[in-house]
């Protein structure tokens, strides 16, 4: 079902285009953008709050910020799961937060925190492609 | 700032973020969206007590 916010029901086919792949960019840089650049504004803040929440719950609890490797295929994929926050991954690690602590155990439930909000945010940037083409209202 | 969570509270905050996620992203109605968002929500909780009382029966 379209929607009237949508491009993809404006009659301008090369704006539905940027936008499509526009919205899923901005959406991983900034957790939340690709729905406000939208005009989903509720939806947007939702994401953003929980992708954001649980990213920085993450470093509290003393989570790891896994940095690129070609080691381990579990830090591999840490690394991957990561960088789906987007600039918050890069913020972390130009800040030096994410160290790890082995000696807590609550740090490593920090560091399952910083992975799973790297992979909400690529299912919010998958959602707001999904709105760009006019798949989802 | 650091801070620690328990076990449960941890869980809990992990299920509130995953399910508003789940319920935006999985659904196309905001009130479909509320209605997952709450049915994740609850079986996150739900599992984590069943696994809770699961792992304590084991253990007794």
């Amino acid at each position: 079902m379209a929607n009237a916010q949508n491009p993809t029901t404006t009659g301008n086919p090369a704006a539905a285009g940027a936008m499509a792949i526009v919205a899923p960019l901005a959406g991983w840089l900034v957790p939340g953008l690709g729905h406000f650049i939208q005009r989903r504004w509720i939806r947007g803040l939702l994401l953003m709050l929980s992708v954001c929440i649980m990213f920085f719950f993450g470093l509290a609890m003393q989570g790891k910020v896994y940095g690129f490797n070609t080691g381990d295929l579990l830090d591999i994929l840490g690394f991957v799961g990561d960088i789906g926050s987007g600039l918050l991954y890069f913020i972390a690690r130009s800040m030096e937060w994410g160290g790890g602590n082995i000696q807590r155990a609550v740090a490593d439930y920090g560091t399952k925190f910083i992975v799973v909000a790297g992979l909400l945010n690529i299912i919010a940037a998958v959602d707001a492609h999904q709105i760009a083409i006019g798949k989802k209202p | 700032m650091t801070f620690d969570l328990s076990h449960f509270s941890a869980a809990v905050v992990f299920a509130a973020c995953a399910s508003t996620v789940f319920g935006i992203t999985q659904r196309n109605t905001p009130r479909e969206m509320v209605r997952y968002g709450a049915y994740c929500f609850a079986l996150f909780v739900g599992g984590v007590i069943v696994a809770s009382w699961a792992m304590w029966a084991i253990k007794h």
